[in-house]
Order: C-alpha cells, then structure tokens, then sequence
C-alpha cells in the first residue's frame, strides 16, 4: 500500500510482488484488494503445508481420550467372536460325545450342549450389541470433536486466510472430508478386530495342526504385504486428487446456489452447467479411479491367494506322501488355510476407506495446522477499570509501523493517541491505509513494530474475549444469520434478554420497522436476510454494538448509499452508538466527518491531516478539497 | 440461530406413506443406463459366490480322494483345479467391481449434475427458502450414500437373499425336518426386520436432515466471518453448532441402539434355532434316524448362511439410508421448474416489434417498458399480508432513464426483480417494446434486460469473462468500452494478470466498489435494449461516482432504462424520476418539478422533513446532526 502503481485508479495501489508470501494482508475490507499470487495458487491446488504424518497424528489425537472405550470394544468384540468360534466345537463335541451319550441314555451332555449353545447364541448378539453401541459412542465423539475442532479453528483463522481459502473449501473440509472419517469409523474398528481375530485365530490353529503349514501360511503373507503397500501408495495419490475434485464441485456449487439471482438475470445457466459438468465430470473419473484401484487390490490379493492355496496344499500333499506330516493334518490345515484369506474382502474395503479417511485427514490437518495471525496471549492480562464517569477508552498507536513479511510499508512508523470518548473520522483515497489502521485496532492483525494499547494494556495481552469486550469493529458488509431479528441482534450479547434486544433496537430507531415484520422481532430473516434492506440491515448492525456495549467501536462505514431518510435513520443511529465511545470511523460520507470531533486524513499510509473538521474545511490541504467534491455531489 | 427456533431444515414435502421400495424404484431412470453392468455384476457375484462353496468340496475330495490315495496325478490334477477355482474367483471378484465401478460413479455425476441443473432452473422464492447446506448435503453426502447403496447394498442384498433361498433348499433337501426348525425363524425375523425398518427410516432421515442443518451452521459462520470477528465470537452461532453437532450426535446413537438391537435378534434368533436342530439332530442320530455324516453336513451348509443372513441387518439399515436419500434427493427434484408460458409458443410466433438480437441505440423506437397494475406479493407471505407493490403502473419510453426513487423498503429492489422475471408478478402486466414479458421465455427477457445488482457478485472466472456473462458476442472493442464507462479500466490494466485475472470465489478479492464496477461494465457491454440498474455508485467514492456519472451518461442517451437512486447525484442522470411509495407509483416527473411539488420526494432527496406523514422519521436526536445537503 505504499507506492500508487497505477496512478490512474485510486482503487488498486498495490505493489505486492506475486512471489511474497502469504501476507497478514486484508483482503476483506474496501481497501486492500489484492493477495500474491502464489499462494492464490497454493489455494486453487487446495493443498496447504502439511507436516509429514499428521493425519495419522490427527486420527491418534482424536481416539486417544476415548482409548478406555477403545479397548472396551475391543474385549467385547473378542468374546463375542469367541462365541461364535464356539459353535463348530460344539457341533463338534455333540457328535463325538453326546451321540454316543445318548446313545447310552445320558442326557447329561446334550443338555450340557444346548445350554452351552443358548449361551453362545445369547452372548453373540448380545455382546455384537454391547460392542455396536460403545464403538458408535466413541465414533460419534471423535466425530463431534472433528467437527468442533474444524469449525472453531475456522472462526479463528484470519480474515485474510478466509478471504484466500474461500467458504466452498472450508464447508467441503468439514462436511464431505469428515464423512470419509465416519465411513472409516464406523466399520473400521471391528472390521479391523474381526480380521486380525480370525487370523490369529486361524493362524494360531494352522501351526498347532503342523508347524511347516503355518509358516507357510506366513510367508504367503510377504506378497500380500507388498501389494497393500503399492495399493496404499497408489490410492492415497487418488485419494488426495479426490478429496480436491469434490472440493472443487462444491465450491461451484455454493457459489451458483448463493449467486442464484445474477447467475438468472444474465442466462448463466448453460455456462454454468458445462463448467459444472467439467468440474462433476473430473471428479466422477477420480472416482472411478479410486474403485479401479480398489477393484485391482482385490483382483490381485485373491489371486495371490489363489496361488497360495493351491501351492500349500500341493506342499502338504507331497509332505503327507513322504510321511512329514499326517493326513489329518493336511485335511483340516487345507480347509483352514482356504479361510485364512477369507477376510481379504473386508481388508480391501477397510483399507480403502482407511486410505480414503487418510486423504481428508491429511486436508484437514493441513487447514488445522494454519496458525492464526493473532495468537492468544500466553498469560492474558484484564483491561484495567473504566472509572463510571470517564467515557470510552484511550487507544495509542505506539511507535507503530506495519509491513508485509517481504518489506513494504503499509503504515510507516507512526504514532497516534485516540483520546477517549472522541469520535475520529478517517478519511482518504481507498488503499491510503485506513482499513489497516482501523484493523490494527480491533487486532484482526498485530504491528509489525510497536504496539496498539487500550487504556495502557497492549492489545496482544488480551484474551479474545476481553478484546472484544473493550472493541468491536462493524464491517461494511450487512450479512445477516439465518435466525430471528432478535437474535441477529442479540449477536453483540449473547445472553441478552428480549426487553434488551428491544431497547437496543429501539434506541437505534430500528424498532419500527422490526415491529412491522410478519412475527415482529421473531421474524425469521430467511437466508442472508433476503427481505430486509440495505438500511435496515445496517440498523440492525448497530443495534447489535449498542447491545454490545464496547469501549471502543471501529465503524467501517458502509458504502452503499441509502436515501436520505434512510441516511438519516442511520445517522441518527450512529450517534447513539458512537456516544459516550471513543471511535474510529471509516469514513465514506460528509455527514459522517461532520460528526466527528476529529478527522484524520490519510495518504500513502500516512496521516496528512489532522484536526477538527471545521477547521480542515476552512483550510486549504485536501480535506477541504474532498468536503467540496461532496458537497457538489450532493447538489 | 438457535436450530430449534429456526430449524433451517427444509421445508419438508407432504408425508406420503413412505415406503423403501418406492423410494428406491424412483431411482431406476438413473440406474437405466448401468442396468446391464449392475445386474450382470449381481450375476457375477452370485457366480463368485457359489466358487466359494466349491472350493471346499474341491480340498476335501482331494484329502479323502488322491491325498490319503498316495495317487500322485490326482493330486497335481486336485491342486490344478483349486488353483482354477481360486484364479477364476479372483477373476470374478474384480469383474464384478470393474462392471459397476465407472457406471456407477457415473450414475452419481449424472444425479449431481441433475440436481445443480434443476436448481439453477427453481425459481428465486425456492433458494431463498431453503439454506445452502440443505442442498449441498443432498448433492454430496446422500449421493455418495447412493452410490453405495448401488455398488455394494443392492448387489449384496440380491446375492445374500439368493445365497439364503439357496441355501434352505439345500437344508431342506438335506433333511426337512432339521430344514423346517430353521424355517421357523424366518416369519418372526421378516416380522421384526420391518418393524426396525419403520422405526430406523424415521431416525435415519432425521439425521440426514440435522446433517443438512449443521452444514448449514457452518456456511453461514464462514461467509459471515467479518461481522462473527468483529464482535469476536458469535456465541449463539457457535451454541447453534455445538447443539446441532450434539442432537447429530444423539440422533447417530439412537440409530446406533436400533441397530444393536437389530443385529441382536439377527445374530441370536437364528442361532438358537440352529442350537435346537443341532439337539434335535444329535437325538435323531442316537435313535438312528440320522448318520452322523448328514448332520455335519447340514450343520456346515447351516454355517455358511450365518454370514448372510447377518449381513441383513446393516443390508436394510443401508437400504433405509439410500431411501432416506432417495427422498431428499427428490424433495428438489420433484420441485416444480414454474413452466415457461411464452417459451417455444413465442418462439414460433412472428417476433413484435424490434429485431430480437439486434437491439442496438439505433433500433427503431418501440414501446419502451411498461408496468400495468403490477401487484406483487411473495408467493410464501401470508395471504392477508399487505402485498409488496400494490398496482404499480409506470412507463419508461424508448431511450428514456427513468430513476426509481423510494424510502427504504418501499419495494424499489422488488420491482427490479419482476422485470427480468427473477420473480414473477402476482397480477398485473409487464411489456417490453409492447410485448407482454410473460409471453417470452425467462431467457429471452433476460437477453434484452440487462442488470446490475446492488451487491455485486463476481464469479470464479477472469475479469474479462466477467464482464462479458453481459454480453456474450461482445467483441474487445465492447469490452473496452464497457470497461471505460465504468471506470474500470484502469484497476483492471493494473491486476497482476490484467483481463485475465481470476477474481470471485477462487481468485482474486476485489474491494467492493471495483466489483461494482465490474458488475457495471457487465450489465452494459452488450449494449442491452433495456438497462436495469440497482443503485450502481453506492460503493463508489466521490470522485470515482463522478467519472462514471458522466461515462454512463453517454450510455445511458440510447437506453431505455430504469436506475433505483438514493442520491440527487444518481438521480442526475435520469430524464424523469418516478416515487415508488407504500407499493404504489406515488408521482413521476423532473427531479426540480417534483422537488417542487411532492413533499415525500423532498423529504427523500433533501431530507426536510417539516411535512408530517414520513414514514421513516427518525426521532430528532440531536446532537450535531444538521443536514449537510441543504444545498440540493
């Protein structure tokens, strides 16, 4: 923002370079438009530093509070696999004993069978119940948790990330990249317990029936495990490609849907649906990719099987004839072998959704991984009393200086005192730096040199909590939350009672028109407030920062224009809220400044101006130039 | 906000009697074209599936036969043999994926593609009824949850219920009184099995519905990031998601306890009637009347359908699913796209005045635009609500501006909207160059109107196609031109990649007034018939508004055109100015002529107020505010 490249416009003065790094830059405001380019491409790749392994360290940190559960499950997937493995003994036992008991009129061991049988019956399902439901509790909070943990990392993440990641990715991360967890979740615990069960089991009972079988059987394993390795290689590589494809057909997605009025005033809809089919079309090979190479995991690992089988068998067969081993051995070793590499299918499902979970993983930690620009403080300190009779705050701009990373002043060194209770316009040409001073404010980012102090406390030693007690910035955007008014309003305190919210509203002059709405401050404002105005809605804005009731309000003003009345409306509003507040308003309008006991006149960053207004107009240097061009413009 | 208040959940379709089958039936035109690969897939597994039983028939001949033999050819030929089996199931394994792998992903795309089809075709009132979330779950997650249902539930059920028919024939032909105690079962498992059903689609849906809402939580908290930063944390956002997050969550364990106990009786019922034909086998054989052979045998077979006769109960609870997704899929699609009356009928019809694709300055003069006693109402207000325009009735002759002037709410915003038939108008007509617009297709209004919104909305594309979504055969020299009149040419020179720098979503953030600007330059560079415009220098600064102002003049001489104006400034550039009050058409003349004699115009463009009756009064609340624009 130092340097005018284009001398022309006085919209775009940005010089950044393409090849800086992501910046603590603004894009959200009026101001700074522009972020480098790399990282733009960064975004569109959708791929953001990850360190190695952490969707693995992901997945570990979300079980590890549930691991009691965990291995809860786990015991009572085994008994109840126990139960079942039970019955073929019985059925075994049945004949081999209670036939011939009964032959000889003893009951005894029938009865003892069929009590044995309910048993196993009972506590299969029984235990299959047990084990549903704990394994659902413990996925259904690692899902909870994953959900919490996206969203408020979200919510803390910069503006500037948000402006860069855009809303279409980030509602992908936490929709369809949490249901590849849930897919893995919710079969793969016992999907994974059954398998290793059934071949430590089947395993364990191979080298009971002879040793060399059981080796055997091992070393068959070696090509299996290779080929789980190329799969996983392989898939994850398509995995992640798919993981962004859908992202890209969401973000078309969210994007037509909330556009829907200009994608219908200018016939947008055949464009859209080729470049949607494109996007849809890509992502409908990824994921034909994906099934081909789960399709050829499969195919392989069963003929390695196949070959297995029969070469094990052939083996025995040759070692029975040369008398190595019995023939009883062989009988019940080859059947057993057979169903050795039953559980192949369900591994090959586990490991795809494993290997699909992996890739969402890897997307969300990546997006965890972002640091917010402004940290907490590590030892938080309070703000200091407000005495009862002193309005507002004092902020100073303390030896500040802000740069981007790679140098560039954006506000040179400079040093500004906001006495308290003062209401200071901020006034300049868009990209003079207002925006970033006012945002220094309400530290969406913090200084490169200096500090920004309320009341003498740096703003970096308070909590997010206690800062947006003392500040509240207002945005020029007017977005409203599906909801009620009353809760639209309720925003800048949220535990506010109704007659609260009322005279909030009431004293901006917004009541009005709130009591005409169909439900009154129940209405619902629908999705982003579709039939409430411009002004209403900035009414409403301002009535949530009466309810909030800051020290210190930073108002970027909204450029839209209402008519007269409806200016008045709001002006009249915004006397109220910048009452008894010290505040910095961005000022876009003459009757904004005229309010203002102070104006500040930015250029290049810096302030070339600075007095009471009356006494700028009355002078020669800019502000008396721009108060003329407004005046005509209102003739 | 609060999810139980609000609920954002979709408006739900009237509740027919739901069944499973139906729902899932509806997906057939879908699947039509993946029939053959679906069904032969079906078939191949049923194939694979008997492999599997022969492939311990196979072993155990060749341990009893050639093995214990010492016959070195039968074994080679027994070893041969298995490696076929195993190499020809391998084989039908993969088949079966490989059948119904592309198709089905295809089948998903084609029903992705659908769904986003129909939805840019619903009309207005249907996107701002229902939130984002609740249609991106159904385009992503319950499609995903289909095609599931598709590749794995509906093959598996097929073959699984094949495997268990088969199977008891083969119990039965074993030994029908054993195959009966196990037949037993059967009626009380149906019985149980639909009442889970009943119990479990109702759950399911819910928590498809609540998946809806919580995407919907986080949407709004992402886009409305700047306001939830401003005021730190949006608490009762965050309240919404966590109560959201929490009823999904309990919503999934109810789900959870049906189906434990489901799989319960699926895993026990059988079971113990399998216990009591093992007692009654053995009895059977100590009496004699059974060897020992047929029981081992049939106690076998019997063990080879335990895993599909378990697989039932998560088979029905992805059927369930799928229908449930099924039903919200066509929640949309079943939407009706309002029928397009004039569409092909004015088509074939002799065009009206004016050339259809020509509509140049120079056109010949036609009617302009007219409104006659337009009424409109939001077709979802109550009926006794007041309507929105009441009767408005408005004529802007060829190549006049006119602006529309208005207190706030006074309906400005929706008039605009009737005119490109973003919304159509209750009763009452609208007529461009004397044609009746609802005689024309929706596309062909918007071909000759072109608009720029109040909030201007860029999309993912370059600055240049941006602009040109105004007019499509537009060459440079057009382009140029709109980008000059809208002042933008310069900021659009600048960008790192100028004409061709990605801006919306996925690009470049521009400030709001440079996508003002933009979304100016879009709505004038087809040099469009008709020129509708939303307040179109409200995010511009003094001198910016200044350059365009005069730019958009020159356009503006030979455009018909209707501009919604806040200030005398905008209202500058309009030959009359018409006063849209409480619904109605209130005056129309010259700015000074009504600034003469309409007190409510006055009050809207000065701000004198001495006149009683405003509607907006605000209290005087002191302080220093004297109106700055008493000069006017």
């Amino acid at each position: 923002m130092t340097t005018s490249v284009t001398g022309q416009d006085t919209d775009h003065d940005d010089d950044r370079r393409p090849d800086e790094a992501p910046l603590p830059a603004g894009a959200g405001g009026s101001d700074e438009p522009f972020e480098p380019i790399d990282t733009a491409d960064a975004y569109t790749d959708d791929r953001l530093p990850t360190p190695k392994g952490a969707s693995r360290r992901l997945l570990l940190s979300l079980l590890r509070p549930h691991r009691a559960r965990v291995a809860l499950a786990a015991v009572l997937l085994l008994a109840q696999q126990a139960a079942v493995q039970a019955v073929p003994l019985l059925v075994a036992y049945a004949i081999d004993s209670g036939v011939p008991a009964l032959r000889d009129d003893d009951n005894g061991p029938l009865i003892a069978i069929a009590v044995a049988y309910l048993l196993c019956a009972l506590g299969a399902g029984v235990l299959q119940s047990f084990f549903i439901l704990i394994s659902a509790r413990v996925n259904q909070s690692v899902l909870l948790d994953l959900r919490g943990r996206i969203y408020r990392h979200a919510q803390a993440l910069s503006l500037d990330f948000h402006d860069r990641y855009t809303s279409g990715r980030l509602i992908s991360r936490s929709t369809s990249d949490v249901q590849s967890l849930r897919e893995l979740l919710n079969e793969g615990l016992q999907e994974m317990l059954l398998i290793l069960v059934s071949l430590t089991y089947i395993g364990g009972l191979l080298f009971y029936l002879d040793v060399g079988l059981g080796a055997a059987a091992l070393v068959s394993f070696v090509p299996l495990a290779l080929l789980v390795r190329s799969y996983r290689r392989r898939s994850a590589e398509k995995f992640d490609e798919r993981s962004t494809a859908i992202a890209a057909v969401i973000v078309k997605f969210t994007e037509t849907v909330n556009g829907i009025r200009p994608v219908k005033a200018f016939r947008r809809e055949k464009a859209n649906d080729a470049s949607f089919d494109r996007l849809n079309r890509h992502h409908e090979r990824i994921n034909g990719d994906t099934i081909m190479e789960m399709c050829r995991f499969v195919v392989l690992s069963r003929l390695i099987a196949a070959v297995a089988v029969a070469g094990i068998v052939l083996w025995g067969a040759q070692r029975v004839r040369a008398g190595d081993m019995e023939l009883g051995a062989l009988a019940a070793g080859a059947l057993y072998i057979r169903r050795l590499y039953d559980p192949l299918d369900r591994f090959a499902m586990l490991l795809n959704s494993y290997q699909a979970a992996v890739a969402s993983l890897h997307k969300i930690s990546g997006l965890l991984a972002q640091r917010p620009d402004v940290p907490e403080p590590e030892a938080p300190a309070p703000l200091p009393e407000r005495p009862a009779d002193r309005p507002g705050r004092e902020v100073v701009f303390e030896d500040v200086r802000f740069a981007y990373r790679t140098g560039g002043d954006v506000l040179p060194r400079f040093r500004l005192t906001l006495a308290a209770g003062e209401t200071t316009a901020l006034v300049g040409a868009t990209g003079a730096g207002k925006s970033t001073l006012a945002k220094l404010l309400a530290r969406f980012y913090d200084p490169t040199e200096g500090r920004v102090l309320l009341d003498g406390t740096d703003l970096r030693q308070l909590t997010t909590t206690e800062l947006r007690r003392g500040v509240v910035m207002v945005t020029q955007e007017a977005f409203l939350f599906s909801g009620t008014v009353a809760e639209n309003i309720a925003l800048g305190k949220p535990d506010a009672s109704p007659e609260e919210i009322e005279a909030a509203a009431r004293a901006i002059g917004a009541h009005d028109f709130i009591a005409e709405l169909p439900d009154g401050y129940a209405t619902d404002v629908r999705k982003r407030g579709g039939r409430i105005s411009a002004g209403q809605r900035q009414l409403v804005a301002f009535a949530r920062v009466l309810l909030a009731n800051p020290a210190v309000v930073i108002l970027d003003e909204a450029t839209s224009s209402l008519d007269i009345p409806g200016e008045r409306a709001v002006q009249d509003a915004m006397v109220t809220v910048l009452r008894d507040r010290t505040a910095l308003v961005i000022a876009h309008r003459l009757s904004t400044v005229e309010i203002a006991d102070r104006v500040l006149v930015m250029e290049q960053g810096r302030v070339v101006e600075d007095g009471a207004p009356a006494d700028l107009v009355a002078g020669t240097g800019r502000f008396s130039d721009l108060h003329r061009a407004w005046r005509e413009s209102l003739a | 906000m609060s999810p139980t208040a609000s609920s954002p959940a979709a408006p739900t379709a009237p509740r027919r009697k739901r069944s499973v089958v139906r729902a899932l039936l509806r997906l057939w035109p879908y699947v039509y074209p993946a029939r053959v690969r679906v069904f032969s897939a079906a078939a191949v597994a049923v194939v694979a599936a008997s492999m599997g039983l022969v492939m311990p028939l196979v072993l155990k001949w060749m341990v009893d036969g050639p093995v214990a033999d010492g016959d070195t050819g039968g074994v080679w030929l027994g070893g041969l043999v298995l490696l076929l089996v195993g190499l020809a199931e391998a084989l039908l394994f993969g088949l079966r994926r490989w059948l119904v792998a592309r198709p089905l992903a295809r089948v998903e795309a084609n029903m992705r593609d659908a769904i986003y089809r129909h939805l840019q075709r619903l009309p207005v009132t249907f996107h701002d009824r229902w939130p984002t979330g609740q249609l991106l779950s159904r385009a992503t997650g319950d499609l995903q949850l289909l095609r599931m249902f598709l590749a794995f539930g509906l093959t598996f059920l097929i073959v699984n219920s094949a495997t268990i028919l088969i199977g008891f024939g083969v119990l039965l032909s074993q030994d029908w009184t054993l195959g009966l105690v196990l037949v037993l079962p059967v009626v009380p498992l149906i019985v149980l099995c639909a009442l889970f059903e009943q119990r479990f689609s109702v759950v399911a849906r819910r928590a498809q519905d609540q998946m809806g809402d919580l995407t919907t939580v986080v949407e709004e908290s992402i886009l409305g990031i700047r306001i939830i930063k401003g005021f730190g944390r949006h608490r009762s956002q965050a309240r919404a998601f966590k109560l959201l997050s929490g009823e999904l969550r309990d919503t999934e364990m109810r789900k959870a306890r049906l189906l434990a106990a489901i799989w319960l009786v699926i895993l026990a019922l059988p079971e113990l009637f399998l216990g009591a034909a093992l007692v009654l086998g053995v009895s059977q054989v100590a009496d004699g009347q059974l060897t020992a052979g047929t029981l081992v045998a049939f106690m076998a077979t019997a063990m080879v359908l335990r895993w599909p006769v378990e697989s039932m109960g998560f088979l029905l609870a992805l059927c369930n699913e799928a229908a449930t997704a099924t039903d919200r899929y066509f929640e949309v699609l079943d939407t009706e796209i309002p029928d397009e009356p004039g569409g092909r009928a004015a088509a074939e019809a002799p065009r009206p005045a004016g050339p259809p694709d020509g509509p140049r300055p120079d056109a010949p003069p036609g009617d302009g635009l007219r409104l006659e006693d337009v009424v409109f109402r939001y077709p979802d207000a109550p009926p006794d609500a007041p309507p929105v325009l009441d009767g408005v009735t408005l004529h802007v002759r060829t190549g006049e501006t006119m602006a529309l002037v208005g207190a706030t709410g006074s309906g400005k915003t929706t008039l605009l909207a009737l005119l490109p038939r973003l919304h159509e108008v209750t009763s009452g007509r609208i007529t461009l160059d004397g044609v009746d617009t609802a005689t024309l297709s929706r596309a062909e209004v918007r071909e000759r109107i072109a608009m720029a919104f109040e909030e201007p909305t860029l999309f993912s594309a370059s600055v240049g196609e941006n602009v040109l979504m105004g007019g499509e055969d537009a060459d440079e020299a057009e382009l140029a031109r709109a980008l000059r009149v809208s002042q933008a040419d310069g900021f659009v020179r600048a960008l790192p990649e100028g004409l061709e720098t990605e801006v919306g979503e996925q690009g470049l953030s521009l400030s709001g007034g440079q996508r003002q600007r933009l979304a100016l330059a879009r709505a004038v560079v087809g040099r469009p018939r008709f020129l509708v415009l939303d307040d179109p220098l409200s995010a511009l600064d003094v001198h910016t508004e200044a350059r365009v102002e005069a730019a958009l003049r020159e356009v503006l001489v030979g455009t018909t055109a209707l501009v919604v104006a806040h200030r005398p400034s905008t209202v500058q550039l309009a030959d009359r100015v018409a006063l849209l009050s409480e619904g109605r058409v209130a005056a129309v003349g010259t700015h000074t002529a009504l600034l003469r004699e309409n007190a409510e115009y006055r009050r809207l463009m000065t701000g004198e107020s001495q006149l009683s009756g405003g509607r907006t009064q605000s209290s005087p609340s002191g302080g220093p505010l004297t109106a700055p624009s008493r000069s006017a």
